[in-house]
């Protein structure tokens, strides 16, 4: 274990990159990196054809770290430029790193869109209840009731099921992890990178200095060590009673389906369109118009 | 097939010309939204690019189309996408992202009237400034105005030359007038069609630096998977890509940005002008209105008097040479627009020979007819 994660280390993180990272101490964010990356490892894919796009937040500055084609959008936006990307050369690996309000708020549209288009890409959606970069507002994922920055009276709004959404909204695989679990977490990305189709995971995290402290959740080490009381597994929480599952959540795999990609249903389109010449057709009936207009 | 059309005479209205100019130049992603009176594109578009082996997708807004597009363009792709006033207003946030990180990619707006809903299926000239100034921030960017059916089509090839050559995003303003007036015109042989790519790097990957300064001021652009694993951010970065807050570095690159559409002025700034050799009074338009601006200057010759027309086709970088020469040489300049006066304001701001800057605006969704320019143009004579 240790002799992999020293070729991990040595093998993908930046090491030209100026390090140390900008996250605080006992975030949530680099137990996420460390999982994406013995994933990638795992399924053997080569660096020049993984492609990790990110959107705006703290989440969203861990593509500048690892060694890929690396992507660092605008707020919310990085399922469009990930679409784009991955239209344009279907072979690429597309992952996308993104936070709670940058998936679920500001991005929220492109987030229903992309799963319901069901383009091969995995989007990777750390949910740590807040924006933390920008001092602790409250987020689409803050429970009702918690402070933030923006609700020091309380929230007066309900919180969204990101893995949830996902799976109304249509994407193939879904899955849920918390930085807790992590070897769990590894499985869960690994099976979601693998996954031909949209698939999102879900990683319920920590935000101690900005959640955690308002709300006096503790610091690092409880919240996270917390989400091995709160994270109960999906085949367990089927026999759990919604009272049980109170303030718990589930994590594994929520949704795994197999439905036709819209990359490759276009790959098809554009064999039959090439076939097709209606273009002279077309045309030469306004040439013919044209003569007549000008004789 | 782009490949077999040989100088084929077609009649065709400026959004069509404006697909046929763009895969010519090898066009081969497009993301759009519907929205009218730019819908034309995105529909002849859909037909087309799947037939030349490109890919096009409908969005779930214009915000997403235009980071579609730059996703697309870094994977090797030249990319479009076409709007109008309300789209235009949403992708300005990605078209910042496109001038900082160098994209190459062209944006169609389609002028309405506006602002807000406006006049969706009417002529205006209302975004001009905003084509300039609408993302935040300083930013280099180019605007050309398409007048003709014609235009459509080589002005669209220029653009994406221009997009390529220079990594920045440019913006062709056209207007409901050009989209939808129906033209013969002839599409060249693609041969005979100048296609301009971006510059790839030649070196190994590991000495690679994306944003790496050399006498063009433009980096050389390697495109996702082929290699050349790099960073690409929005936020101010060192040559390797990676984001800075070092105020050196900072200024080196917010001027490298700007300098290199300084350095190939010549190229980008283009304009028109007709009868300016002993023109007295001059008439500056652009766009559709400068087709009724043309008819106007031709019947004030036939009155005998001495009028010329410069056509603006490059608007910004602001094609002050010419500007700056026709204000000398008139005693008086028309600008005739479909909006406030926008750019008569710009030419004032270069006007230092003391002469008359008559502005003649139309805000009510109708074109500016030649017979009212005539009138002006007498008026001053």
């Amino acid at each position: 274990m240790v002799v992999e994660a020293e070729v991990i280390r040595q093998e993908y993180l930046r090491h030209d990159k100026k390090f140390p990272h900008v996250w605080c101490p006992g975030c949530g964010n680099g137990i996420v990196l460390g999982s994406l990356l013995r994933a990638i490892h795992a399924l053997e894919l080569p660096k020049d054809d993984v492609v990790v796009a990110s959107g705006i937040g703290c989440s969203s500055r861990l593509p500048t770290y690892i060694d890929f084609n690396t992507l660092h959008t605008t707020h919310g936006r990085a399922l469009t430029f990930a679409t784009g990307v991955k239209l344009a050369k279907p072979r690429l690996k597309v992952i996308t790193v993104m936070g709670d309000g940058d998936a679920t708020a500001i991005g929220g549209n492109h987030f229903i869109h992309a799963a319901r288009r069901n383009i091969n890409i995995t989007a990777i959606i750390i949910n740590n209840n807040t924006y933390g970069m920008t001092g602790g507002q409250y987020s689409p994922t803050t429970p009702y009731g918690d402070k933030s920055t923006t609700s020091l009276y309380g929230h007066v709004e309900h919180a969204f099921s990101i893995a949830e959404l996902a799976v109304t909204a249509g994407a193939s695989f879904v899955a849920r992890g918390t930085v807790y679990h992590a070897s769990h977490l590894d499985r869960m990305l690994e099976q979601a990178i693998a996954k031909r189709g949209f698939s999102v995971v879900e990683i319920v995290s920590n935000c101690h200095v900005q959640h955690g402290r308002r709300n006096k959740l503790g610091g690092a080490v409880k919240m996270i060590n917390s989400f091995k009381e709160s994270a109960v597994p999906i085949a367990k929480a089927k026999k759990m009673s919604p009272e049980d599952m109170q303030d718990k959540f589930t994590i594994g795999v929520l949704c795994d389906v197999d439905k036709p990609i819209s990359t490759e249903e276009y790959n098809r389109i554009k064999q039959e369109a090439c076939k097709i010449d209606d273009y002279e057709e077309t045309h030469k009936r306004k040439e013919t118009k044209v003569k007549r207009h000008e004789e | 097939m782009v490949s077999k059309d040989k100088n084929r005479r077609l009649l065709l209205q400026g959004n069509e010309a404006i697909v046929h100019g763009a895969l010519a130049a090898g066009c081969r992603f497009y993301a759009g939204y519907p929205i009218t009176p730019a819908s034309e594109i995105s529909e002849l578009l859909s037909v087309k690019l799947p037939q030349v082996g490109g890919t096009f997708i409908q969005m779930e807004d214009e915000i997403a189309s235009m980071g579609a597009v730059i996703g697309a363009s870094l994977a090797g792709e030249k990319s479009m996408t076409a709007t109008s006033g309300p789209g235009f207003s949403l992708i300005q946030e990605n078209l910042g992202y496109a001038c900082i990180t160098e994209v190459p990619c062209v944006v169609v707006n389609v002028m309405r009237g506006g602002p807000s809903t406006g006049l969706p299926t009417n002529v205006s000239q209302g975004d001009v400034l905003m084509s300039r100034w609408g993302t935040h921030g300083d930013h280099p960017i180019i605007v050309l105005a398409v007048s003709s059916v014609n235009d459509c089509f080589s002005l669209t090839v220029r653009a994406f030359n221009l997009s390529e050559k220079y990594r920045v995003p440019v913006i062709i303003l056209s207007d409901e007038v050009v989209a939808h007036t129906r033209e013969c015109m002839t599409i060249p042989d693609q041969d005979k069609v100048r296609v301009v790519d971006r510059i790839q790097p030649n070196v190994p990957p590991e000495w690679y630096k994306p944003y790496a300064d050399n006498n063009r001021g433009v980096p050389d652009m390697a495109s996702f998977g082929e290699g050349y694993r790099h960073h690409v951010t929005g936020l101010i970065h060192d040559e390797r890509g990676f984001p800075t807050q070092q105020p050196k570095e900072i200024d080196r690159f917010l001027h490298r940005l700007h300098d290199k559409i300084t350095k190939g002025f010549p190229e980008i700034v283009l304009s028109k002008t007709i009868d300016m050799e002993d023109a007295e009074v001059c008439v500056i338009a652009y766009g559709s209105v400068s087709r009724s601006a043309m008819m106007a200057v031709k019947k004030a010759r036939e009155h005998g008097i001495k009028a010329g027309l410069v056509q603006m086709i490059t608007l910004f970088p602001f094609p002050r040479k010419v500007i700056d020469a026709a204000l000398r040489q008139c005693k008086a300049a028309i600008i005739p627009e479909l909006n406030m006066g926008q750019m008569s304001r710009e030419i004032n701001r270069v006007n230092q020979s003391g002469t008359a800057i008559i502005k003649m605006n139309r805000i009510d969704g109708q074109l500016i007819t030649p017979d009212e320019i005539l009138k002006k143009i007498l008026s001053v004579s």
